[in-house]
């Protein structure tokens, strides 16, 4: 008989790191790797996309709100992915710390996203000469920011946490609907905005001299972001902990009293 | 360097949405080790069922 649990095969055991314990032992030995590769790299990225990187021949150096714009991007729908499989483990599962990550990585998620709709519109501006055209790839991002703050919204929106979470986990299962039309919008709509540059099946259109200082500054946005969530996380465990220390306390209390 | 003000508010913008949420998350975790701590002195970063 073959060694498997619920996640997967033995040598595979992610639900062993599931536990809380566990959980805030290996992070604590991660976070600061984490946090300084972050740093460290998309400073390499900016920096480069900001000084070194050439400016485009049509654009110009308004080219350069790219290496803070498309990153942001592709996090916003990759944080969304996260969310969406925390979301599916919290309802499959219903494991306390998918619960968490859900609720941690929704803010961050809305905070990048804003990040990229903003960082848009200042780019928009002077390609377009509008700060905002109601376009399907920037309609269906602005909705991707509403799914997240409906997801923070909801989170907390009853007073039976676990009510929350799970209302919150349905919505941001059926919002990943919306993902497949963020990245396909640019194909099946005639949209102001440009197709994809970068794609998994073809040569990126796009000059290396561009190219590398891109793909820095989005390694250097995941590593930050991933230190973000979880810092985000290892407070929110900590805090479930002090509930429940508080809530034993108490009963103990009132039995002595 | 044109349009060096869009460039400039991008760059800035995103530094401060990336400086709030970090610098907010740090507090809360050391906010919370600290409560965690003085609740709980002996077992601060270690939970019920957390095998050795």
């Amino acid at each position: 008989m073959s060694n498997t649990n619920t996640f997967g095969p033995a040598g595979l055991n992610l639900h062993r790191f599931a536990n809380p314990g566990r959980f805030l032992r290996l992070s604590g030995a991660v976070l600061p790797w984490l946090a300084v590769s972050g740093v460290v790299i998309t400073a390499i990225g900016l920096g480069w996309g900001l000084f070194l990187a050439p400016a485009d021949w049509q654009q110009g150096d308004a080219v350069r709100i790219m290496y803070v714009h498309v990153p942001a991007a592709w996090l916003a729908s990759l944080g969304y992915v996260m969310l969406a499989c925390a979301s599916l483990a919290s309802l499959v599962w219903r494991h306390p710390l998918a619960d968490l990550a859900a609720a941690e990585i929704g803010p961050v998620g809305a905070g990048i996203t804003a990040i990229c709709l903003a960082t848009g519109s200042l780019w928009g501006k002077p390609m377009w000469g509008a700060w905002w055209v109601w376009d399907a790839r920037m309609t269906s991002v602005l909705v991707l920011f509403f799914l997240y703050l409906g997801h923070i919204a909801l989170v907390r929106a009853f007073d039976d946490q676990q009510r929350g979470y799970r209302a919150a986990a349905i919505l941001a299962l059926v919002g990943v609907v919306n993902l497949p039309i963020i990245k396909f919008s640019v194909e099946w709509w005639n949209t102001l905005h440009q197709p994809a540059s970068i794609t998994l099946s073809g040569a990126p259109s796009m000059a290396p001299a561009l190219l590398w200082p891109l793909l820095v500054s989005a390694i250097g946005f995941n590593l930050g972001f991933a230190a973000v969530v979880v810092a985000r996380l290892r407070a929110a465990v900590m805090e479930r902990r002090i509930r429940a220390l508080l809530l034993a306390r108490a009963r103990n209390d009132l039995q002595n009293a | 360097m044109n349009h060096l003000s869009f460039i400039a508010a991008a760059y800035g913008l995103t530094l401060v949405v990336v400086l709030v949420f970090a610098i907010g998350a740090w507090r809360r975790g050391v906010a919370a080790q600290r409560r965690l701590a003085a609740l709980d002195p002996r077992n601060a970063t270690t939970m019920p069922g957390d095998a050795a």
